[in-house]
């Protein structure tokens, strides 16, 4: 569903892909393959929590009608969500959620750095303070990718099986919507195609020193930002709301 | 129009006060120290108070918003009005020499290198043991017990450590 309000929307994607990728994340709390990886998984969902909340309280004045950054983060419906498919994608296992990572990384490393120069300045200082944790998590994403594809045969086989599955996931992120057509053209939101190719050049660097063998299918999913989901959100919004559904207006 | 005032006796008292406001997850590091009070000074009748966060989602915060807020209104520095600022970004540069010393002294490995380099040399820096001094140390994980620090591990005594992040 898109509003009427361009900036809005395009403050909600990436408000979105960090909250519903923070989720995902979190999800890792006690099951990490080790301690300090589980505690590497829960420290970026809580970066990543973060950035949602100073993206949904800049979406709450832009909305102006009342609500908070909590209503956006919770009692929105099922269409109103933005995020890419990719950010749903579940977690299956370590190697997938490494591949997830990259690919969201991979963007926000450049998108970041570009957003730093947004024409708002609201936006501009939150891409600033955000740019500096995403370094931290793409150093982190991309050696456990080259760590697990030129690992042992079994990591290997696991993290190729992750990225032949997740390829058609990755464009997503660098196709603009309407909206953020709009905020291109308004040097609100960088070039995506710069961005696109800066990102190209990083993936396949790094599949070549992983091991790893780039799929040739072009094809790639979509519909995430217009609020079109996978099968598998409903799931993770019923937990993730569940709190504020049982008990509207609970609080500490 | 409401006149703004810095450097006043009020806001050098506000200062001392600070001095003893420590940060909750590091206790030894007072809110000065850690560099993330920007701004003190006099608006009319109010004493604001600027804060930046470390990092995004730091926990931490609110606690310190809230330890700063208490301890000037028990000074008698009120009415007092805490803004949250997020640019500059906070960075490790703006810790305190003296903050540094005492992180030494308490365990935790100072950040090392000035962050304004653009490209971080995440995990490549040489980081000193807090416990023995040796330099034959090696990162466990970038991603420690809290947002600000990382996992090191000492090969000569060793002891594992924490390191404060360059941020
Ligand atoms: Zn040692």
């Amino acid at each position: 569903m898109s509003s009427a309000n361009p900036l809005l929307d395009f403050v909600l994607i990436h408000a979105d892909n960090s909250l519903i990728l923070s989720q995902r994340l979190s999800e890792w709390c006690g099951h990490g393959p080790v301690l300090e990886q589980d505690m590497a998984l829960t420290n970026i969902a809580l970066d990543h929590i973060g950035r949602a909340r100073l993206l949904y309280q800049y979406a709450a004045e832009l909305d102006g009608t009342g609500k908070t950054e909590d209503d956006f983060a919770f009692v929105r419906d099922e269409l109103d969500y933005k995020n890419v498919l990719l950010a749903e994608y579940p977690n299956v296992d370590f190697a997938y959620t490494i591949l997830r990572q990259f690919f969201m990384d991979s963007f926000y490393i450049d998108f970041l750095d570009k957003m730093v120069l947004s024409t708002d300045t609201r936006l501009s200082q939150i891409a600033n303070k955000s740019l500096k944790e995403t370094q931290y998590h793409y150093k982190w994403s991309k050696d456990w990718v080259i760590r697990l594809g030129d690992g042992t045969e079994v990591s290997h086989q696991k993290i190729q099986t992750a990225l032949n599955r997740l390829w058609e996931y990755h464009g997503e992120l660098v196709v603009p919507s309407d909206a953020e057509k709009i905020m291109i053209a308004q040097k609100i939101a960088p070039d995506f195609e710069e961005i696109k190719a800066l990102r190209t050049q990083r993936i396949l660097e790094t599949f070549a020193e992983a091991n790893l063998t780039t799929p040739s299918n072009p094809w790639q999913q979509s519909g995430g930002k217009k609020g079109y989901h996978s099968e598998h959100f409903g799931f993770l919004l019923t937990e993730m709301q569940f709190m504020q559904r049982a008990y509207p207006g609970l609080d500490w | 129009m409401t006149e703004t005032k810095i450097n006043t006796s009020r806001t050098e008292n506000a200062k001392k006060i600070l001095h003893e406001v420590y940060d909750p997850e590091i206790p030894v590091l007072s809110v000065l120290d850690l560099g993330v009070i920007r701004s003190i000074r006099e608006v009319g009748e109010i004493l604001e108070v600027d804060i930046t966060p470390t990092y995004s989602a730091c926990p931490a915060m609110k606690v310190i918003e809230m330890s700063v807020q208490a301890a000037l209104d028990q000074a008698g520095l009120g009415p007092v009005k805490i803004n949250t600022v997020l640019d500059p970004v906070w960075t490790t540069d703006w810790m305190s020499a003296e903050g540094k010393v005492k992180l030494l002294e308490y365990g935790i490995a100072p950040p090392q290198l000035s962050a304004r380099i653009k490209n971080l040399s995440l995990g490549n820096t040489t980081i000193s043991c807090p416990q023995c001094a040796s330099t034959n140390t090696v990162c466990i994980s970038e991603f420690g017990s809290t947002a600000c620090k990382a996992l090191y591990k000492c090969k000569d005594c060793l002891e594992p450590f924490d390191y404060f992040k360059c941020h």
